[in-house]
């Protein structure tokens, strides 16, 4: 082991210090699951402590004289903001006004909207699981079918069908969602007339919706159609690193037959960075349903993020941009500590 | 540069090519990528040369109705007109140029901040490193289409600034991938031969660093302004693209939505085409780069 260590970089010794594990005859903490687990949640609290600062400097950008103005209205006087901002505290020093940001998200105050009687929590509360139940119905059925095709694809490479599923993947993944939706509209709503193109009027409850899925196949299908092309890519890719790893060789030579060593070997060793992803896709997937929900009219998080940012109400757009943000932190948290239970490899090369 | 040492048994298919040449050569026998690189070709001439072939006016707004929503094949009109009256042949020119500028800075901006940061953070490690990649994790965890339109809100989009904001939230995956490779270059002999007679960090980056990262580098700035040409279009539909007269595809095509239902096909398909074919061409482009290079990109 020590022979390893000849004379490392100078610059290179602190990078390489962390992911050199001690040879000692008890198993070492470092490298351990729990270990990798510390570190990972230290990680995730410094993240979301720059994704606040982030979202606090966005808001002065915004709002550089505080939220006064905008809560009053526009027949509020210059004394009656000014007056407003002192009492909740807008006039303090940047750095307090910072901590008190920091309070009150941890209190589960994301602040007032400007534009509706409530608070940023409750409007985002009553929306949010309409595009809960879109993005995940979303995410099933495109998963459901990219997973085994970029295993097919993988399996296929280089001859006609990974081409054509190529080409294909090229093509949805280059168009964008708006477009895609307007094809199915023009198709499946207005000229086979089978379909709603858009959500019922009024504000429908989850529950209805379920009731009445014809008004999510359009929306589903669309926002389904970007996560597909990606996802399957990511798996093709996955698949053929690791019909390259050892041992695929081993258990090929030891005779096991071509598709045994895909389904009992590779599937599961190329599904866990492609699980791994997941967390990090979570803006991207809120960003897809943000334009199917407009396209749609469905009243979910991003026709109000929409609607909100047509009114400049910023509260609302901030509070939404960060449940987002730390939704993804927490999704990548999980994500990554899935895979480090599921494969040990991974513990050692903590980003 | 000696000639006593040819060697020719010990490296017999050595081409005398440059590296510059045997890259080229490699590029045009990926059919993909020549596929790509003459469509951006024929797009960039449309978009740029095409105006100057086709004149017409794009800025006057009419409301003769013997001139607004032309069908196609209306005479001196091949793609028809739309509401206010404008050539939609024209306009697609017009837009295109909107699109493809916006696209090709922005994806540029994002890949050389990305690589700057990426690079500085991989070469130095330990804790600036650990710092500088949570930077980059809370912004990934930002919403990039709704961090756009927030400043969209803020700010009246304009074209500079349009190019700006896409390229301050797209730089976070370059950054990734190019400190992966720093983090390997820098154990490099040369790098540290380098330090070794005295070299400075500064010259370690810029000058070895940076230059190794070159293939993830061209490799991501494609597929960058591939994504950035679809977030131009994606920011135009939310309604916050860039104001009137001027236009891009992704705003022809938002406007077009409305006549849906009369069938006015011209105002929608020709620009949605149009960004479908160019954003595929870029990423035919960046996947026979990655051949070339064999370098691995669009990874997380």
């Amino acid at each position: 082991m020590a022979s390893n260590r000849a004379a490392p970089a100078p610059t290179a010794v602190l990078a390489n210090v962390l992911a050199k594990p001690e040879a000692t005859k008890r198993r070492p903490f470092r490298g351990s699951f729990w270990w990798y687990l510390i570190r990972r949640l230290l990680q995730a609290l410094f993240v979301v402590l720059l994704v606040t600062l982030i979202v606090f400097t966005l808001m002065h950008l915004a709002m550089p004289a505080g939220p006064g103005a905008g809560i009053l209205g526009l027949g509020a006087t210059q004394e009656q903001i000014d007056a407003f901002n002192h009492a909740h505290g807008f006039d303090l020093p940047i750095w307090q006004q910072y901590f008190n940001y920091v309070t009150q998200i941890l209190q589960g105050d994301f602040g007032d909207s400007f534009k509706q009687n409530m608070t940023v929590g409750q409007a985002i509360a009553l929306r949010l699981p309409k595009t809960i139940l879109l993005a995940a119905l979303c995410m099933v059925i495109a998963l459901a079918i990219a997973l085994p095709m970029g295993m097919f694809q993988a399996t296929r490479r280089g001859r006609l069908a990974d081409y054509a599923l190529t080409g294909v993947n090229f093509v949805i993944y280059s168009t964008p969602s708006f477009f895609m939706g307007l094809l199915l509209i023009v198709v499946f709503a207005q000229k086979l007339q089978l379909l709603p193109a858009t959500a019922p009027a009024g504000v429908p409850t989850v529950a209805y919706l379920l009731a009445n899925p014809r008004y999510l196949v359009l929306p589903v299908i669309t926002g389904s159609l970007g996560t597909l092309a990606t996802f399957s890519r990511y798996m093709r890719s996955a698949t053929i690193d690791n019909l390259s790893e050892d041992y695929v060789r081993t258990a090929r030579a030891k005779g096991t037959s071509k598709s045994r060593v895909v389904v009992r070997h590779v599937v599961r060793n190329s599904l866990t960075p492609v699980i791994a992803m997941l967390g990090y896709y979570l803006p991207v997937m809120f960003g897809g349903m943000l334009v199917v929900e407009q396209l749609f009219n469905y009243p979910g998080m991003g026709l109000l993020f929409w609607r909100s940012a047509q009114q400049a109400d910023y509260p609302v757009l901030l509070g939404c941009v960060l449940i987002i943000a730390l939704a993804t932190v927490i999704g990548s948290l999980l994500a990554d500590i899935v895979q480090a239970l599921l494969d040990p490899r991974t513990r050692g090369q903590l980003q | 540069m000696t000639t006593s040492t040819p060697a020719p048994e010990l490296a017999p298919r050595l081409s005398t090519a440059s590296p510059a040449t045997r890259a080229w050569r490699r590029f045009r026998s990926n059919k993909l990528a020549m596929i790509g690189t003459t469509i951006v070709i024929l797009l960039i001439l449309f978009c740029f040369a095409g105006p100057l072939v086709w004149v017409t006016d794009q800025v006057t707004v009419s409301i003769d109705l013997a001139i607004i929503n032309k069908p196609w094949g209306t005479p001196g009109h091949p793609l028809g007109t739309n509401n206010l009256g404008y050539d939609i042949l024209g306009r697609l020119m017009k837009a295109g140029q909107t699109s493809l500028i916006i696209g090709l800075l922005a994806g540029l901006l994002a890949t050389l901040i990305g690589t700057c940061w990426g690079a500085i953070a991989g070469y130095i490690g330990g804790p600036v490193d650990a710092i500088m990649m949570r930077v980059v994790d809370a912004g990934i965890a930002l919403p990039a289409t709704f961090l756009l339109l927030i400043l969209s809100a803020i700010m009246h989009p304009s074209i500079p600034l349009m190019i700006v904001v896409i390229g301050l939230v797209s730089w976070l995956v370059p950054a990734r991938l190019i400190r992966a490779e720093a983090i390997t270059i820098k154990t490099r002999d040369y790098v540290l031969a380098l330090r070794a007679v005295g070299g400075s960090h500064t010259r370690a980056v810029a000058r070895h660093i940076i230059p190794n990262t070159i293939g993830t580098m061209i490799v991501n700035a494609t597929f960058q302004v591939a994504d950035a040409i679809l977030l131009v279009a994606y920011i135009s539909f939310l309604g916050m693209g860039v104001e009137p007269p001027a236009t891009d595809w992704g705003a022809m095509l938002t406007k077009g939505i409305d006549y849906t239902y009369a069938g006015y096909w011209w105002l929608i398909f020709p620009p949605g085409l149009l960004i479908v074919i160019t954003v595929c061409a870029f990423n035919f482009i960046g996947d026979g780069l990655r051949d070339m290079f064999d370098v691995k990109g669009r990874q997380s």
